[in-house]
């Protein structure tokens, strides 16, 4: 291991200290006591179980899981579609049209996306819900999904989908296959993302949602502007524990993987 | 391997039988990319059982004829039958054609014995009679051993053999291999030469192989299709296309020739003779093509087909003298590149039969080369 000079060590610190110390004292203070946020008053755990007494915030997690699931799911269907035909199907009328479009939403403000949508459903006359968030986080979702999985696809040896063609596979037996499987580390980071896009997504699910139906961020988000609850800070923390949790088991998970492929690789040798 | 003619058993050419029908037929076929005519109105037939080779430069269309074949490019004209069946319009999955890639194209996240299973799979047969078949397959290209493992895990010599034991699992009427030992060293691809003989022997499969290496089609085919730029030059036997090309084209893309260039003093009795330069012999060879008398051709001969010597040989119409330029000894041969009128060097090729034959020329050495009268051929331009 290299030693590390002291500018080094110093611009590190700085970094992460900028990174990390607003997160630090979120969660120290949704330990706190009292029910001022910046005046520390003992140790105490009082603001979670406060958390999960409080129905309107379990509610709006649990849409925030379902929106997120529904339009990730949904999204990477489309997006992975989307992407094969761009992709795949060589050149047709339009094609740089479509594949520009594509990449369109990327770049919209997501403010004009969530009115958009809501001029939309408001003429279609669709009442706002969980339902009109699951089609809006799809919608946009979806562009991420498919920039994911074209550029996937686009190094994927199309030898294989024509073996499996002259094998006797129909060509979506060739897909299911053949394709899916080996690009399924693409589909799955393409639903990941959506599913991020969608749990923090505030803009447009404003814009989406209904009486019926809010989702975190827009519950967090009204209810600070009302002043800081340590409850907020208490849920904020769950929500670090979690998101840490993931990313340490992802890179824990894909580096057994690249561990193993290379001593199986040896073991051919 | 290839079957041995004997005295109890007909020789394999049913291309010399009229009454022969072919397993497949090509047809006036073209295929044209935009502007660009990749296959030059071919026309071909290739009957059961054969090991046909397409031979001919990269780029010269072979990929693309056999992907016609397996259907995954339609012709812009012409037609393809497969056993008396019209190919237009069936899918490559319909077709009782299986190719082997290129590339192998291998499928990654199945292991060698699911790889093989794939296509009997796709046919609906039931477990047992899948799982026999494949151990059949490992049998037969020798691994075994190497079932479980995933393509990754074995080396590229494995790879070919899963590839080509994938391709024949389902028993095609037809087999198509894409310069299937393009990728193995010299030493591995001679032995799976044979092996693939051998395979085609055992399983009674036609193959059509394509390969830019002469020696490779040489060796397996039973007739060999050289083509360039999307057109068929010849189709012949291995001896054939060595010994009678029909053009300069073949006999220069086939083994080592001489080409001397010349004017035609006479034709007779498929025989024709031409001047080439001041001060030297007419030379005389069998006449191919059409010919006319005091038009242009070129005289075409095998470097091993000439004899060296100092004194003129007197007895030989066809005999050039010159001037040694180089000399390879390649301890069974020694071949010689003599200079002769106008700066033409021509390549003799001599088997080294005693020790110290011939080991008297050195550069600079004034001598003769001499052939027979049937030894070359005289070409059109
Ligand atoms: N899909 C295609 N589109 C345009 N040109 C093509 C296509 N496939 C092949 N060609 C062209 O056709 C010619 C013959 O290609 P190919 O059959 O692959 O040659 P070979 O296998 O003999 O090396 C090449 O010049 C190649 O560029
Ligand atoms: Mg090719």
């Amino acid at each position: 291991m290299k030693r590390l000079s002291a500018f080094n060590v110093v611009s590190l610190t700085l970094g992460f200290a900028f990174l990390y110390i607003p997160m630090l004292i979120l969660v120290i203070y949704s330990f706190n006591e009292s029910r001022l946020v910046t005046v520390w008053a003992g140790f105490s755990t009082k603001w979670y179980g406060e958390l999960f007494r409080n129905e309107a915030m379990i509610d709006a997690a649990w849409v925030t899981l379902q929106v997120a699931f529904f339009s990730s799911t949904i999204a990477t269907v489309l997006g992975t579609m989307a992407a094969y035909v761009l992709v795949r199907q060589g050149r047709f009328m339009g094609r740089t049209l479509f594949s520009g479009m594509i990449y369109a939403p990327l770049v919209m403000p997501e403010v004009i996306t969530g009115l958009s949508l809501l001029l939309l459903f408001i003429a279609i006359g669709l009442d706002r819900g969980i339902v009109t968030i699951v089609l809006a986080h799809t919608t946009f979702a979806m562009c991420y999904v498919s920039v994911v999985v074209s550029s996937r696809l686009v190094s994927f040896d199309q030898s294989l989908e024509e073996a499996a063609l002259d094998l006797g596979a129909t060509p979506f037996e060739a897909f299911r296959l053949v394709t899916l499987p080996i690009i399924a580390p693409a589909v799955i980071s393409g639903w990941l993302l959506a599913f991020t896009l969608s749990l923090d997504d505030l803009v447009i699910a404003s814009f989406t949602a209904g009486p019926s139906a809010t989702t975190l961020p827009i519950k967090i988000f009204s209810s600070v502007r009302l002043g800081v609850s340590p409850e907020i800070n208490a849920l904020s923390t769950i929500i670090i524990g979690i998101v840490t949790v993931g990313v340490i088991s992802a890179s824990l998970i894909s580096k057994r993987a690249i561990t193993k492929r290379i001593r199986e690789e040896q073991a051919a040798v | 391997m290839a079957e041995r003619p004997s005295p109890n058993q007909t020789v394999f050419a049913p291309w010399t039988d009229p009454d022969a029908v072919p397993l497949i037929r090509i047809e006036g076929v073209t295929k044209r990319f935009g502007d660009f005519t990749a296959i030059d109105n071919i026309d071909l037939n290739i009957y059961r059982r054969e090991f046909f080779a397409l031979l001919g430069p990269s780029g010269c269309g072979k990929t693309t004829l056999m992907r016609m074949l397996a259907g995954f490019e339609t012709p812009t004209e012409g037609r393809i039958s497969i056993d008396e069946q019209d190919m237009a319009g069936v899918a490559p999955n319909r077709r009782a054609v299986n190719m082997m890639f290129q590339s192998y194209a291998l499928f990654p996240h199945l292991s060698v014995w699911e790889n093989i299973a794939f296509g009997l799979r796709r046919d609906g047969a039931d477990k047992d009679k899948i799982a026999a078949r494949v151990e059949e397959m490992l049998k037969l290209v020798q691994l075994e051993r190497f079932a479980r493992r995933k393509p990754h895990q074995i080396s590229g010599g494995q790879r070919q053999r899963v590839a080509l034991a994938r391709s024949l699992a389902k028993a095609p009427k037809l087999l198509l291999l894409d310069e299937p030992l393009g990728a193995l060293d010299k030493k591995l691809r001679q032995d799976t030469q044979f092996e693939l003989m051998d395979i085609q022997e055992k399983t009674g499969t036609t193959f059509v192989i394509v390969t830019h290496d002469q020696e490779e089609a040489m060796t397996v085919a039973s007739r060999v299709a050289v083509m360039d730029n999307g057109r068929i030059m010849q189709v012949a036997t291995p001896a054939e296309i060595y010994e009678q090309p029909n053009s300069v084209y073949v006999a220069d893309f086939i083994g080592d020739v001489n080409l001397i260039e010349g004017r035609v003093s006479s034709i007779d009795e498929g025989r024709a003779t031409l001047d080439w330069a001041e001060g030297q012999h007419p030379i005389t060879g069998q006449a191919s093509g059409s010919l006319s008398k005091g038009g242009r051709a070129t005289f075409a001969v095998r470097p091993e087909k000439l004899y060296i010597s100092r004194e003129e040989p007197t007895e030989r119409t066809n005999r050039v003298w010159g001037k040694i330029l180089d000399i390879g000894y390649l301890g069974n041969l020694s071949t010689y590149h003599v200079e002769t009128t106008g700066g033409q060097v021509i390549k003799c090729e001599m088997i080294n039969v005693s020790r110290i034959d011939r080991r008297d020329y050195t550069w600079d050495d004034e001598v003769w080369l001499s052939w027979s009268d049937t030894a070359g051929l005289v070409l059109p331009e």
